[in-house]
């Protein structure tokens, strides 16, 4: 081994922490990511076996999870084969398959993070993570609250440990218990991270780094919201300037202070107490569970092919029908996947209705601050910096309604003493009928009371000097038509126009959820779309926009008008904001009629929606089936209001009428494409850039939270504690938990997303080349990818850097009612083509 | 109809058997006899409060459970407005939380563990609302301990839920001791089991206390421990907060509701008993009022939401002491009841505080934040108080500091009596006493003086010992059921405690311990590891063993499941009210006996399993 290995550096060390430690943001701005993002600049199989032997993750099912899944069909045994074969040879082939099926293999159970803590057991008899656990979290979650203690931190301008420091310093109370501690706190020249080391571990240096990473993975939810912090300080409305060093060394501190406290004065570094077998540094990984790793690897992959074979088969197997060119109205949708089956009930209850599906933000980027806001809401995808700001002006609706029950007056000694006594006994009443007949009412979050009717924004900027902070108000004429012109584009729909077009945004309504944000649109930072909706609308149906855009040969008839709307997932309700367009009578009596249809289609997806929670029945009558999920949304009770994107597989970017005779569950995100529009596909790289990242962060975040609940989920919700109104915990003394509870990925299938595109292989190759995000994704294999050649027909997957011919081997069978396939169905339900 | 008042208790319980019985795969089942069963509790329970007012209180005494010349043990009901407030509180929000859990714990693992566990804490809820007599409520004391163990244990296979169900079980314990003592001297008060409704006779009370001041005050004493110690109020407050590790609905009904409650339950129901001793009503009243204050201290800075609610539910409660201390009682009694359904409520919708508060950050955020002028002393004291109040004042660090840390102390200067020929000696030894006793046979008389205390402390030296080991469950075991035999033998050479008392009490301990020794050896066949150094989890892969094995914890440590309860009350009953240290050695014995069991069950079969 190099010597260099032995050597401490702190920044990079501190670096590397940063890269590994969850990055999850508060949860007000919850948004999915690959859990294991430190690792994406590898393959993502030995990204697992690398992240499972360094921190002990589980980073898939275990080996007789998937045995089981073949014996129940859910892993097709000619697939596994033909994985067996290409892993390990032809000639190798019944030797590894009688591995495969039947080897006891173990999980291995060693991992590199956490070696060196134990000896302080072995050294003192002492356990130090017990003793300064909870003192480190209740000072830090004290620090960063945004709300929920009546008495807040006295300060946060110093900076975390420069504020403890202040507070420290002017208190008759100390945060530690002995003296040295706080004298090196206080001292003049600040305490630095290797001094401190030298102290509690010794001079021996190598063991700094392993020593580190012990420390900040015990408690890697605080630690993680510390190094996010540091990156993304806006992340807080209430700032708490913040570094992982700080963190680092008030932890070093408490563990003098506690060693101090605990064995006497005179105790030796850890080092020098006893002796410390010589490790290998963290990230050596061996070789040694090689095999482990590769039959795992040979098992997903037969795992994910199983799926995704039988959508490639149906896709080739479909037949285009002649539809009527005329359209009785077009909506677009987001791509999210709950609008798949949403998008599929709409087209059968009006066969002559078009849908499109495009990320939710509708392709236009705003911040948005609302009537008497004290900040902005990003209304587009994180990585975006929108320079536009839009503000809700004159607005007539009820903003914020006060709920006694959960403000901080009732903690208060003579308040509460008041409030116990009097209306403490209307709390009984209120769970009585939200027990019995829940509403809207309570401290509900719902995506209708996003936006209204009656609100209105500046959409449009007539001056260019009118700006609020740095950001301009509104968008100018040549903007809108630049970003309508790119969402028509993008999607291919450039002619054809309907006298009406939906622009559907999405949300979610859910009740006693802290993961609220996590159900509204991903492509609007966790926000409901409506507003975006409202404001696309605006411009499309600008008439100067559409001049100008008929100049540019995209000619919407004068007759069409856009109209914005908004599906409530959970609910399954639609809300248009019609009264904002000034409807023409014909469209009127349309509009009417196409109400109808979306209502009726939301009952149907509703019923949809009920086979996957097992408490429902299902062979009841679908508006009586609409009403119970309706309930559900605002149950206290309910922990599960909806399911999210569990179960998501899928990403297909292609024409519509491909998969619109599929059915596809509820698995796939749709992305509308068309490439006759872009022959030389530069509208694919916009479509490909904005939605691989999302959705493919999405994808991976279920799936980690699946395959390891336990480290890199929640764990189940229903002992949750709101810290701080930044994260979640278990009790009052727990780590924050990042990830997805239980109740969200109980039905998830833990694969990787599948990308279908449909257009040459040459250009869709040339696309991925021309971004290195977009590189990564794709060749280290973290979304898997395949393209339906429109000029052959033939399917293509991607393999080892280029496009290879595939032929599904798999039958797909037909449904003919879909009401009695879904009341007949089982856990075990395949893609099927709708007859 | 008075003959029916039992079936509130009877119901829940006839629901727990029911409920046991069920396969844990059929959730349908579980959720609907939990609900049948709290349904037909709330029913009931507005016809038996008709009936008690048209009737007036109701005083019962059921069954004798045991009958000599000089003492009696025997079950006792009582209904008066106390018994209906609490009785309706109680049953509403049982109810009302089943309904809830129904659905929330949907397809969790341990949905029929936490169905019995409720219905387990509900039957000990009535007993202790319905007792006449301490020795009934003591019944239902115990059972309250045992069910929030198991609940804030609920998520078994995770470190700190069990870590803090075992801190909140121990200070439990210290309550418990508090009520045994309350009862020991009763007996000696009254020479019976005294009645709640004897108590409620002012001049029978106050002719016994004229006589006997020391004694009364005592008394008192005793139940004002047990009542602090239930109550979250000083120094024991921060149990409360630590125990919010269960489902948040089971967090709601005990800790935001019922079971803190019923220290304040336990001062009503005695309040005419200590109603003229000055000196206790003001200890009462200061302690809640100090409570209020240092705990509404906590609550403010606390940052997190059950955190929060539990501090501010303890200061709440501290006011309502203030106010029984002040003969308040329907006062307390309405303050209750408002305190019990608000914070049930605010537990039960904590996760909604998120999107609330967020909002209403967002619109009344002021960046500037005005910071008044302060001079540099009064600037001194706030950041010392916030400190303070982050430290929760040191009550848990004080907890650890004055109870586990000595405890754990001499338990380990105590390794020697591990050594098998020391223990083999002291077999001898037991066994010439036991047999000298039994053949009547006497010592020189100032030795014999002194062999109760001698005895006694070979008990208490056992049981710590056993608290402090951490190699060999047999051991830890052995030791428990050991250091029962001392004390028995200490109160025979006491007073005239008969071979049959000794069989009352022993015999449950005997079979108790039996039961877990074949439950160890069973471990131990199937090549489990059996020392105490981590938790083992056994209770994922060895569910009937973990069941019997948690039966003859709760047999061995004196709970209402075997004659070993009786044996308990017994022992003490044959301690002279003026035997200070013999008293203090055999109630700590007690408390640390407890403990130390559920340490033995947890080590074993909580935690995560890891397979071999």
């Amino acid at each position: 081994m190099s010597s260099s290995k032995f050597t401490f550096d702190e920044e990079e060390v501190l670096h590397e922490l940063k890269h590994h430690l969850p990055a999850q943001m508060p949860l007000k701005d919850f948004v999915h990511h690959n859990t294991l993002h430190s690792f994406q600049n590898k393959n993502f199989y030995n990204a697992l076996h690398e992240a499972s032997e360094i921190f002990g993750y589980n980073t898939t099912l275990f080996v007789e999870d998937y045995r089981e899944m073949l014996k129940n069909n859910h892993i097709e045994e000619k697939i596994l084969d033909k994985m067996i074969i290409s892993e390990k040879g032809k000639e190798n082939f019944t030797f590894w398959k009688d591995k495969v099926l039947s080897y006891p293999y173990k999980k291995p159970q060693d991992k590199k993070v956490g070696r060196l803590r134990p000896f302080w057991k072995d050294a003192y008899e002492i356990d130090i993570n017990a003793g300064i656990r909870p003192s480190l979290f209740r000072i830090l979650n004290a620090y960063f609250d945004q709300g929920i203690s009546i008495w807040q931190f006295p300060t946060a301008k110093y900076g975390l440990l420069g504020s403890i420091r202040e507070v420290e310093k002017n208190s008759f109370i100390s945060f530690f218990k002995t003296n040295r501690v706080r004298k090196m706190l206080l001292a003049e020249k600040q305490p630095q991270i290797i001094e401190l080391l030298k102290i509690l571990v010794g001079n021996d240096t190598s063991l700094y780094k392993q020593y580190l990473y012990d420390q900040q993975f015990m408690h890697p939810g605080w630690s993680g919201m510390v190094a996010t912090l540091e990156e993304n300080p806006h992340g807080l409305l209430d700032k708490k300037p913040t570094k992982l060093k700080d963190l680092i060394i008030l932890e070093l501190l408490l563990e003098i202070d506690a060693l101090e406290n605990e064995v006497g004065k005179n105790w030796l570094p850890l080092a020098e107490k006893i002796k410390i077998p010589a490790m290998s540094d963290i990230h050596d990984i061996s070789q040694e569970n090689k095999e482990y790793y590769d039959v795992i690897k040979i098992w997903q992959n037969a795992f994910e092919w199983t799926y995704y074979d039988g959508v490639l088969a149906g896709l080739q197997s479909h037949k285009e029908k002649e539809k009527r060119k005329e359209k009785s109205f077009q909506a677009m949708f987001c791509i999210d996947d709950r609008e798949c089956s949403m998008r599929r009930y709409l087209e059968a209850t009006d066969e002559n209705c078009e849908t499109f599906g495009l990320p939710g933000f509708f392709g236009v980027p705003f911040w948005y601050k609302p009537l008497g806001g004290k900040s902005y809401i990003k209304l587009c995808p994180v990585p975006l910096n929108p320079k536009n700001l839009i503000c809700e002006i004159d607005d007539h609706r009820e903003v914020r309604k006060k709920d006694m029950y959960l403000s901080q007056h009732t903690h208060r000694l003579f308040r509460g003493w008041l409030i116990v006594n009097t209306i403490g006994f209307l709390s009984i009443i209120r769970l009585f009928l939200n027990l019995f007949r829940p509403t809207l009412k309570l401290a509900t979050v719902s995506s209708l009371k996003h936006t209204s009717q009656i609100s209105h924004y500046t959409i449009e900027n007539k001056n260019v000097d009118d700006k609020e902070n740095g950001y301009q108000i509104g968008f100018t004429i040549d903007e809108m038509v630049v970003l309508v012109e790119n969402v028509l584009r993008n999607i291919g729909f450039i002619d054809n126009y309907a006298p009406l077009v939906y622009v559907v945004g999405h949300g979610a309504t859910s009740v006693n959820n802290p993961h609220y944000a996590a159900y509204d649109c991903g492509a609007c930072s966790g926000r409901p779309g409506s507003i975006n909706a409202r404001v696309l609308c605006y411009m499309a149906n600008h008439p100067e926009v559409r001049k100008r855009l008929s100049v540019k040969n995209i000619i919407i008839p004068s007759t069409t008008q856009f109209v914005p709307a908004i599906h409530d997932t959970t609910r399954d309700e639609f809300e248009f904001y019609d009264d904002v367009v000034e409807m023409s009578e014909e469209n009127k009596i349309l509009h009417r009629k196409n109400k109808h249809t979306f209502h009726q289609a939301s009952d149907k997806n509703s019923k949809e929606r009920a086979c996957y929670f097992d408490t429902m029945d299902i062979k009841q009558k679908d508006k009586k089936i609409h009403q119970q999920i309706k309930r559900r949304s605002v149950s206290l009770f309910e922990p599960r209001p909806e399911l999210n994107h569990a179960d998501n597989a899928l990403c297909i970017v292609a024409r519509r009428q491909l998969s619109a005779d599929l059915f596809l569950n509820r698995r796939s995100f749709l992305n509308s494409y068309d490439h006759t529009t872009d022959p030389d596909g530069t509208y694919l790289f916009n479509v490909l850039s904005a939605a691989i990242p999302v959705i493919g962060g999405i994808n991976l975040e279920y799936y980690f939270s699946k395959v390891d609940n336990h480290k890199l989920g929640v764990g189940t919700k229903l002992p949750l504690n709101v810290m701080g109104l930044i994260g979640v915990a278990n009790g009052i003394d727990g780590d924050l938990k990042p990830g997805l509870p239980s109740q969200m990925v109980e039905l998830h299938d833990p694969v990787r997303l599948m990308l279908i595109v449909e257009h040459s292989p040459e250009i869709i190759l040339n696309t991925i080349n021309k971004s290195q995000s977009l590189h990564e994704w794709v060749y280290n294999q973290w979304i898997n990818l395949a393209c339906i050649n429109p000029y052959n027909q033939l399917i293509y997957i991607f393999k080892d850097g280029q496009f290879e011919e595939y032929k599904p081997i798999q039958t797909i069978e037909h449904i003919k009612d879909i009401d009695d396939f879904l009341e007949h169905q089982h856990d075990n339900i395949h893609t099927r083509i709708l007859d | 109809m008075i003959n029916l008042i039992p079936l509130l208790i009877i119901i829940p319980l006839l629901g727990l058997i029911i409920g046991l019985l069920v396969s844990s795969s059929s959730e349908k089942y579980i959720g609907w006899v939990a609900l049948i069963i709290t349904t037909t509790h709330i029913i009931l329970t507005p016809i038996f409060i008709v009936y008690w007012l048209l009737i007036g209180n109701i005083n019962i005494k059921e069954i004798v459970l045991y009958h000599s010349n000089d003492y009696e043990f025997f079950i006792d009901f009582y209904f008066d407005h106390v018994t209906a407030v609490y009785l309706f509180t109680g049953s509403l929000l049982t109810f009302m939380v089943t309904v809830y859990s129904k659905y929330y714990l949907h397809s969790e693992k341990g949905y029929k563990r936490f169905f019995n566990s409720m219905l387990l804490f509900f039957t000990g809820y009535n007993i202790v609302v319905l007792s006449g007599n301490f020795e009934t409520m003591f019944i239902g004391w115990e059972i309250l301990g045992i069910s929030s163990f198991l609940l804030i244990a609920f998520y078994r296979d995770r470190y700190l839920p069990i870590k803090n169900a075992m801190k909140v079980f121990s200070v439990y314990r210290i309550g418990d001791v508090g009520l045994i003592l309350t009862m020991w001297l009763s007996h000696h008060l009254w020479h019976e089991n005294v009645t709640f409704a004897k108590l409620k006779n002012l001049d029978i009370v106050i002719e016994h206390l004229e006589t006997h001041t020391i004694l009364g005050i005592s008394i008192s004493l005793f139940i004002v421990l047990a009542a602090v110690v239930k109550s979250a109020q000083l120094p024991f407050s921060s149990w409360l907060a630590r125990a919010m590790e269960g489902p948040s609905p089971s967090s709601a009904i005990f800790y935001g509701s019922l079971s803190v409650h019923m220290g304040a339950f336990l001062l009503i129901r005695t309040f005419p008993f200590w109603e003229n001793q000055i000196s206790v009503r003001i200890l009462v009243g200061s302690i809640g009022l100090m409570t209020a204050f240092v705990t509404n201290y906590i609550a403010r800075v606390q940052p997190s939401i059950k955190g929060q609610i539990a501090y501010s539910s303890a200061s709440q409660i501290g006011l309502i002491f203030l106010e029984i201390a002040l003969g308040l009682e329907y006062f307390a009694l309405f303050h209750f009841m408002g305190n019990a359904f608000l914070r049930t409520y605010q537990l039960l919708i904590s996760p909604s505080s998120v999107a609330y508060l967020i909002k209403e950050q967002f619109y009344t955020y002021n960046e500037e934040k005005i910071e008044k002028e302060k001079s540099a002393f009064m600037k001194k004291i706030g950041y010392s108080f916030y400190v303070l109040s982050i430290k929760e004042w040191y009550l848990d660090y004080f907890m650890y500091r004055f109870l586990w840390k000595p405890l754990k102390w001499i338990g380990k200067k105590l390794k020697f009596i591990g050594n098998p020929y020391i223990l083999l000696l002291l077999l001898v030894v037991y066994i010439i006493s036991r047999v000298l006793l039994h053949n009547k046979i006497s010592f020189v008389p100032i030795i014999e003086a002194q062999l109760p205390l001698i005895f006694s402390i070979f008990g208490f030296v056992f049981v710590l010992r056993s608290f402090s080991e951490r190699y060999n469950a047999f051991l830890a075991w052995g030791l428990i059921i050991m250091s029962h035999l001392w004390i028995d033998l200490s109160v025979s050479f006491n007073q005239y405690f008969t071979f049959e008392h000794t069989l009352i009490y022993l015999s449950g301990i005997l079979i108790s311990g039996f039961i877990g020794f074949i439950c160890l050896f069973n471990l131990s066949r199937k090549k489990e590891n059996l020392d105490l150094a981590h938790f083992y989890g056994y209770a994922e892969n060895h569910k009937v063993t973990n069941f019997f094995f948690l039966v003859a914890c709760l047999g061995v440590s004196g709970f209402p499941i075997t004659t070993a309860f009786l044996g308990k009350d017994l022992v003490f009953t044959h301690i002279q009210e003026t035997q200070f240290l013999l008293t203090f050695l055999t109630s700590v014995s007690f408390v640390v006996d407890g403990i130390a069991t559920i340490k033995i069950y947890s080590r074993l079969f909580l935690g995560e399993y890891k397979r071999q």
